[in-house]
């Protein structure tokens, strides 16, 4: 049976352009997000060239920066930047795994899920209002208490040594704490409730009280998803720059105390690069910037591999 | 001591300490909060909303240009980077080869890390040094870059989560795929997306260090998207870091401010996530 | 007897999977056809490649030719969404488009395309729901959420729906399996009703149904056609020992 003239429109044409824009956008902004990102690396390190032309590897290694001169040296940033974070994540690991811990082991349904909560909600606060608390409260209150208690006492110690400033390396410590805490508390809750109830019923029937249970079967299990929280913790810590500008003492020094201003990688970006004095000075701000991109991309890498072999969905499925 | 009374003693200490890490940790987090509503409360007026900073030195005043630039930062940033999230999102689920997709993924989870004073930085360099000045738009810019990686993963999950049967039903009446995915799909999944956008938009408000080399701040009001734009959060710190006491007041209470939205957006958010779409 | 659609060396491939293999038969029209089968053995495969489903489905390969009406809807030029339109497929479980009303649902076909007037669409509703037997039931709650119909209801509303775009074949998945007892009687009367209109192919597990249903078989085995003819025949004096085995359960 043949068909009627007017139903044989199959014509496919027509209507493919429907299909065919819309996929077209979408492949667009799909891979507009890939080359945002090229654009981002090529963009830092073109400007950063001038800097590493002058410089080369004495920029990582010099201590001085003087736009005057036009002289460029980063390691005050970078030592500044590396201390008061591992210092932070060394502080910050044991609270965050053993609230961790407490949430998904210790703690009532209920109770877990309402501290868990309050965490995230508390994660929530930009690091702009954590630096307006920070240097409005907390630096002058280690200014009147803590630091003149740790020099009095302490002071033999190098690392306590100096007079009291408030905003110093400890300020940006003790912020950059409470900052990363959330981060990695929230991610080893969502590991820790990976582990499978089977390990946990194991080691219950062998007579294992909590903690042993959690001694033994828990942590060994989510060692490395715990550890990936922990790295995704420090590059946060790493790249944080509001807070820590407000509490840090932004002086370009290296010192082994803890008392002393200081400042990172992140902070004299912030604090130089509206106004900087030459070419040169922002070509060394844009290298800084640089590394600071690397260092930190190396980090969320390394973080998201721990943390990939755990979820075992698609690459970082945890949301942060 | 025998080993079991050991045993079980190892286990209430731990436990102790457990809780006690957990209170410690709290206790700071906490202290900040209710810091932010005690100071801000205290300086809030109605003048703070309606009249925009006095000059060094004068009480009174207030953040009005900067509620108001932020509202069109985050309106602008969200324009330009929810698209592009929702749209790569749609790539991902319906049309992406299982490789691409994954390249594409990651690629976005490697965004959402990079440090945002970062991508201040390379904004600067493409939309401020350009045109020779800073602008309202390089802000928004810096912004959406934020938002991007976040609302591409949110509406990825939850057009993931739209069963195969409705859009094996739509496509079966003779419906293209691109009507069924915008129709059907999404319209399906738009409770999910709608929260994972308010997420990302209550992220950029409070965010500063990208703000600081586009947007710069401004002292009074902007007229023109070309100009420097004076946003909350850029005055926030501002007040905080000088040294008058009236500016303290104000920086405080612009926090409580900005707290306050975050955390309207953030409920909002997780209330509708938490509705049962579907009934299986 | 005229034949409605017919598959002339039909294979489907999932990647290295020959699911189909070189199937050739014919569908008669105004006719419901049953394909009848052990699970695995590509019955569903085939009946989606008649409304080029596998369109969607990355890794699919289709050779070979579906005459739809003298003319090869795999041919180059065809636009597989304008062959849904007259091939349609109800599903095994009911899928109403949850967030739509009964009456939405039943005119989604249109909506989803573009609009349609309202006169226009109430008949359409009506003549549809009409035609499944649900209009009374439904007749004054046709805003209410689909959802709220029981299963038989819903997948008689997702008969309405295909219907309602007017098409000249109805493709059925296992339409009854995942309904209960008295439902799925429903749904067969319903079957022997559309046939006078629209020439039915339907694919189930269920060889009772298949004997009550149709008045053709096909039997299916490992992608294999195996045996197709007159259902009294196929299911008393079947050419092929493979389709006595499994008519008398010996296997499958």
């Amino acid at each position: 049976m043949p068909r009627e003239a007017e139903t044989v429109k199959w014509n496919i044409e027509k209507r493919l352009s429907g299909d065919f824009v819309f996929k077209g956008f979408t492949v667009l902004f799909a891979f507009s997000i890939v080359a945002i990102l090229l654009l981002m690396v090529v963009e830092m390190t073109r400007e950063s060239i001038p800097s590493m032309g002058k410089f080369g590897w004495g920029f990582i290694s010099g201590r001085d920066w003087d736009a005057v001169q036009g002289s460029f040296g980063a390691l005050p940033y970078i030592w500044g930047s590396v201390v008061s974070s591992i210092l932070a994540l060394l502080l910050a690991t044991p609270l965050s795994v053993g609230a961790a811990l407490f949430i998904t082991e210790v703690a009532p349904k209920k109770l877990g899920g309402a501290v868990a909560s309050l965490i995230e909600l508390l994660a929530a606060i930009p690091s702009v209002i954590y630096g307006l608390w920070g240097v409005l409260v907390m630096a002058p209150w280690l200014q009147k208490t803590v630091e003149p208690f740790l020099s009095e006492r302490l002071g033999f110690i190098p690392f306590f040594q100096g007079a009291p400033y408030g905003v110093s390396m400890l300020a940006a410590i003790f912020i950059l704490m409470i900052m990363v805490i959330p981060i990695i508390t929230s991610i080893s809750k969502e590991v820790l409730l990976t582990v499978p109830l089977s390990q946990k019923e194991a080691a219950i029937a062998m007579g294992a009280t909590r903690w042993e249970m959690i001694r033994i079967a828990v942590l060994p299990y989510g060692k490395s998803g715990i550890l990936g929280a922990v790295i995704l913790g420090l590059g946060r810590a790493v790249g944080e720059t509001m807070a820590v500008t407000m509490v840090i003492g932004n002086t370009p020094q290296i010192s082994l105390s803890l008392l002393a201003p200081a400042y990172t990688m992140p902070s004299v970006i912030a604090n130089e690069f509206a106004e900087t004095t030459s070419k040169l000075h922002a070509s060394a701000l844009m290298e800084i910037g640089l590394i600071l991109l690397v260092v930190t991309l190396i980090i969320n890498v390394l973080a998201r591999l721990l943390l990939w072999s755990v979820t075992r969905g698609e690459k970082g499925g945890i949301r942060l | 001591m025998t080993g079991l009374a050991w045993r079980k003693a190892k286990n209430g200490i731990m436990t102790l300490m457990m809780a006690g890490f957990t209170l410690a940790l709290l206790i700071p987090l906490v202290l900040i909060f209710v810091h932010i509503v005690r100071m801000g409360f205290s300086s809030i007026s109605f003048d703070f909303f309606t009249q925009i900073p006095k000059p060094t030195g004068e009480a009174g005043g207030g953040m009005a240009n900067g509620i108001f630039g932020s509202a069109i930062l985050i309106a602008l940033a969200g324009a330009l980077g929810i698209p592009v999230g929702v749209f790569g999102a749609i790539y991902l689920s319906e049309y992406g080869g299982n490789r691409i997709a994954n390249f594409i993924r990651f690629a976005a989870d490697v965004l959402s890390g990079i440090p945002s004073i970062i991508t201040g930085m390379v904004a600067y360099t493409l939309l401020v040094v350009p045109f020779k000045g800073f602008s309202a738009l390089a802000g928004a810019c810096a912004l959406s870059l934020i938002m991007i990686p976040i609302v591409l993963r949110t509406t990825e999950e939850q057009l993931k989560l739209v069963p195969t049967s409705l859009r094996e039903a739509a496509l079966a009446l003779g419906v293209p795929l691109w009507r069924t995915t915008l129709k059907v799909t999404l319209r399906s999944a738009m409770k999910g997306v709608m929260t994972g956008i308010l997420l990302a938009v209550a992220r950029i408000a409070g965010e500063t260090a990208p703000l600081l080399f586009t947007a710069l701040g401004n002292q009074f009001w902007s007229r023109k998207l070309t100009e420097p734009m004076a946003a909350m959060p850029l005055q926030i710190f501002n007040f905080a870091i000088s040294p008058y006491e009236d500016w303290h007041r104000l920086a405080w209470a612009g926090a409580l401010v900005l707290v306050t939205l975050m955390f309207a957006l953030s409920l909002t958010a997780r209330y509708f996530g938490r509705e049962k779409r579907y009934n299986p | 007897m005229d034949t409605k659609v017919k598959l002339d060396k039909l294979n489907v491939y999932f990647g290295q999977n020959h699911a189909v293999k070189a199937v050739t038969m014919d569908f008669r029209a105004n006719s419901v056809t049953a394909i009848i089968g052990p699970s695995g053995c590509g019955k569903s495969t085939v009946l989606r490649s008649i409304n080029r489903m596998h369109d969607l489905t990355p890794g699919a390969r289709v050779t070979g030719s579906v005459v739809f009406d003298e003319m090869d809807i795999y041919d180059r030029g065809i636009d597989p969404v304008l062959i849904r339109r007259k091939i349609g497929m109800v599903f095994q479980k009911p899928n109403p488009f949850p967030a739509m009303s009964i009456y939405d649902n039943v005119i989604a076909g249109y909506r989803l395309n573009g609009r349609i007037a309202r006169s226009e669409a109430d008949e359409i509703v009506e003549s549809s729901l009409q035609r499944v037997a649900l209009w009374d039931e439904v007749k004054d709650r046709l805003r209410a959420n689909s959802m709220e119909l029981s299963g038989g209801q819903q997948q008689r509303l997702c008969i309405a729906r295909t219907i309602a775009v007017k098409p000249e074949v109805i493709l059925m998945d296992e339409p009854a399996s995942a309904l209960d007892p008295i439902s799925t009687l429903k749904i067969e009367e319903l079957i022997e009703e559309l046939k006078e209109k629209y020439t039915i192919i339907i694919v189930t597990h269920n060889m009772q149904q298949a004997a009550r249903v149709s008045d053709v078989t096909a039997f299916f085995y490992m992608g294999d056609l195996i045996e197709c003819g007159e259902t009294k025949k196929i299911f008393t004096t079947p050419d092929r020992k493979q389709t006595e085995d499994y008519i008398t359960g010996r296997f499958g």
